[in-house]
């Protein structure tokens, strides 16, 4: 533990980042000692298995410079379809639940890359463009209805765990198979941020995409990879939602992008690219499930929770741009 | 003198209509500096975005090393070792210095990974080479204009450059940078590297090229060894017309203008006095963070003085915001107008009338008809070079920008006039139309202020010189008793002083 959260590892924003978390849950400990079990682990680390897929993608966008908000509408396009497909056609095959979502992922996430990379439609618009589209499709073609029977052997993976442990009030607690997923995914992004050249030109297109042109990165090339890329991570997310809820909701996952942008922010990622890390993006995501699935714990209520999120947003994305401005404002070397 | 690098044979080059080189020759040898001089607008960018391989030539002939290149693209021109650094220095502030410097040969020779290790050798070599000294992990965004400029040419040499064209790079250096990156010039030229450097400064042609070039219109109008320019030609080759510049000296002095008395703002100038009369044209000059910039904002309500007295006209007057400063009938002309004189996205008129629009505000209506006369005359008048007042400011050349910035103060008919740095980026030409500008307004009785690093330009342009140092008034000197080289001396004393303490 030392190693990883070693001065090394770790900038300044994201020790605060753990500094915030440590003082929440002792908080939220103190007001409810039952916190403190392998319970709250578990149920924190399932909360956190989608919106960390979701943030992940987002952080590589936001570094590249650009910004993602249709990924709720992507993945709830992505599940629904996926599922009604494999209803109408009999197919029952996780294989082919999979594979199709990312296709469905790779086609939208192509759409956004030429909007974007090709049109050169600023990332914000073309991303509401493509959410409404594939947010107003899904809508048309389920008519708001969900769908709760899932193919058997996709359902199934709902009840495969990777540990189970008996709590003290004999109930069960257990931790999904799907929770390698983000873990997987959050060393393969690292790795690749960190250690490929690929990584290496998104932090440069980030920083100023003018001279990345200069230098002879391809800048289009880079941002169609990382949308593609973003909108087959989506697809996969959309239908790992579907499985863990047992049903495929044409809405339900609508409105996450704010808590998603909220997370990948305050884990230090610059909203105005070139700046970002997995490990401020993991901490971020934690810090907002904690808000989320606990301030009704310490007696605030329900609605104040968006006022919370939105808080955090703005004192999270103040203090990054202060940082920046002093940054800025600095002696130069 | 080595042998040829690169030469350029009746280049042309048009874009949609416009000419924007009829013809270019140039012929640059290996380890000379070749200054590549002209007004703003001349060709200067387009020629070395045709060497680079941005552009295509339409006609002419582009010789490298002898071979003649047909239909380059810039990355052949990288590996003919051409290696351009852009005023911007295209870095990317995101990144350490031993990523920027390591990333274009790690994309060039096509890697798939990234080698942290290698890429902080690579860096340390490559600043050995020029003798710069940076930590190579440090965030770009950290460093100075001038280190930001070394890593730049830290990158560019790694390529194995053969030609470095350098465009304006000076512009936002001290004179002390400047000094060191002429140095490093120096060393690399004498590894037998050709370089070229664009410009429209004189006294970087003087004292760093071998060779020149001159340009105007798009076609090379002079071309040979430096010591066969004296400045005058070399003005009379820029510009096309004759310029002389006489040394400002009023014909009378007037009552007084403005005095400052004790005026003191902490942490920036301390127990700051001087008086303008009418008629004078006051310099105030020091390094930077000698308060020099300091005295203009708090004069213009920016960042007001805490104590001291203001005297208007005989009257003392107050100052704590910009506001006061603009019902006191005063100007400023910011240091950099394209963030903070001008609105890049607006026409001329636009520009013209944004200080006194309240004038044009009648009856619950602005008088279009008014503010594009205004406009016009103005144009007229201090010679903008524009068809209309209709084009949007960021197609105008820095000179013509720095006009239209005088202009909006101008059409205030303001009393006093503060210029900080008024011709910094502005070609010969138009620098000397706005000192004749000033001057004239002088004479009617407008109190002017220039505050400015460029010695000659305080020598010329003022009789009366501040030196201000370390937030007060180090000396006043009238400068019929001063010359540059003596300024530059007190100057480089002060920098002296201050590393003895």
């Amino acid at each position: 533990m030392k190693g990883i959260f070693s001065k090394k590892n770790m900038t300044t924003n994201e020790m605060f980042v753990v500094y915030i978390i440590l003082a929440l849950s002792l908080l939220i400990g103190l007001v409810n000692p039952a916190f403190f079990a392998l319970s709250t682990v578990f149920g924190t680390a399932r909360s956190m298995l989608i919106t960390s897929i979701f943030a992940l993608c987002e952080m590589v966008i936001i570094i590249s410079g650009g910004i993602d908000v249709s990924f709720p509408a992507v993945a709830s396009f992505c599940l629904y379809f996926t599922v009604s497909i494999m209803n109408n056609f009999h197919i029952d095959s996780v294989v082919f639940a999979f594979v199709c979502a990312s296709l469905f992922g790779l086609v939208w996430g192509m759409l956004n890359a030429v909007l974007i990379g090709k049109f050169k439609i600023p990332a914000l618009i073309a991303t509401l463009g493509t959410s409404s589209l594939a947010n107003g499709a899904t809508l048309v073609y389920s008519g708001g209805r969900e769908i709760s029977n899932i193919p058997n052997s996709v359902d199934a993976l709902s009840q495969k765990f990777l540990f189970s442990v008996a709590n003290a009030t004999g109930g069960k607690s257990a931790l999904t198979v799907f929770i390698i997923l983000p873990i997987v995914l959050c060393f393969f992004m690292h790795w690749v941020l960190k250690h490929t050249m690929l990584g290496r030109e998104i932090y440069a297109i980030g920083g100023d995409a003018n001279a990345a042109r200069i230098a002879g990165i391809n800048v289009m090339k880079t941002q169609f990879i990382i949308y593609m890329a973003a909108g087959v991570l989506t697809g996969i997310a959309g239908i790992s939602n579907t499985i863990l809820m047992r049903n495929a909701n044409p809405s339900n996952l609508m409105g996450a992008e704010m808590m998603v942008i909220a997370a990948v922010v305050i884990g230090g990622t610059r909203i105005t690219g070139g700046h970002g890390t997995v490990v401020g993006t993991v901490l971020g995501v934690l810090l907002i499930t904690l808000v989320s699935n606990n301030l009704i714990m310490l007696g605030v209520p329900n609605y104040w929770q968006t006022f919370a999120v939105g808080l955090i947003i703005v004192i999270g994305t103040s203090i990054t741009s202060l940082r920046a401005k002093k940054i800025a404002l600095s002696p130069k070397l | 003198m080595g042998e040829v690098f690169l030469e350029l044979k009746e280049i042309k080059k048009s874009f949609g209509g416009v000419h924007a080189l009829k013809g270019v020759n140039l012929t640059v040898k290996k380890g000379e500096v070749h200054c590549l001089a002209g007004e703003n607008g001349c060709g200067k960018s387009t020629l070395i975005k045709v060497i680079s391989g941005v552009h295509a030539a339409d006609e002419g002939e582009v010789y490298i090393d002898g071979n003649l290149l047909k239909g380059f693209g810039p990355i052949d021109a990288i590996r003919l070792g051409v290696q351009v650094i852009y005023q911007d220095f295209a870095v990317f502030p995101n990144l350490t210095v031993a990523e920027n410097i390591a990333m274009n040969h790690a994309l060039q020779t096509g890697k798939k990974f990234m080698d942290w290790k290698e890429s902080r050798e690579i860096a340390l070599k490559a600043m050995k080479q020029i003798g710069a000294h940076m930590d190579p992990d440090v965030l770009v965004e950290r460093l100075s204009v001038a280190n930001k400029q070394m890593v730049a040419i830290c990158r560019a040499i790694l390529e194995d450059a053969k030609l470095l064209i350098l465009d304006e790079p000076t512009t936002a250096l001290t004179a002390n940078e400047v000094e060191k990156l002429f140095a490093i010039i120096e060393n690399l030229k004498s590894k037998g590297i050709a370089i070229v450097i664009v410009t429209h400064k004189m006294e970087e042609v003087y004292g760093i090229a071998d060779r020149l070039t001159i340009l105007r219109n798009g076609a090379n109008v002079a071309t040979g060894d430096i010591k066969d320019f004296d400045r005058p030609t070399f003005v009379k080759y820029m510009t096309g017309r004759d310029i002389v510049e006489a040394n400002y000296r009023p014909t009378e002095i007037g009552d007084e203008v403005l005095r400052l008395e004790h005026l003191s703002r902490k942490n920036s100038f301390d127990d700051v006095s001087f008086s303008l009369n009418k008629g004078d044209v006051l310099g105030i000059t020091g390094l930077l963070g000698s308060g020099r910039g300091e005295i203009a904002d708090a004069l213009f309500g920016i960042a007001p003085a805490y104590s001291g007295k203001i005297i208007l006209h005989g009257k003392q007057i107050s100052i704590k915001s910009i506001d006061d400063a603009i019902n006191h009938k005063f100007a400023y002309v910011p240091e950099d107008r394209l963030t903070q004189g001008l609105f890049l996205e607006r026409s001329i008129a636009d520009n013209t009338i944004a200080a006194s629009i309240t004038d044009y505000f009648k009856g619950g209506k602005l008088q279009y008809g008014a503010m594009t006369q205004a406009a016009e005359t103005w144009i007229k008048d201090i010679n903008i070079v524009a068809p209309s007042s209709e084009p949007l400011i960021k197609t105008l050349s820095g000179g013509n920008q720095q006009k239209v910035v005088i202009a909006k103060w101008l059409n205030t008919h303001p009393d006093l006039l503060i210029l900080n740095g008024p011709t910094v980026g502005v070609d010969i030409g138009a620098k000397a139309d706005i000192h004749k500008i000033l001057h004239q307004l002088a004479a009617t009785g407008v109190g002017i202020i220039i505050i400015s690093d460029d010695l000659s330009e305080l020598v010329q342009n003022c009789n009366k010189i501040i030196v201000m140092s370390g937030g007060s008034v180090a000396v006043e000197l009238n400068s019929s008793e001063t010359s540059e080289s003596m300024l530059s001396a007190m100057l480089n004393g002060k920098v002296e002083q201050e590393a003895a303490k």
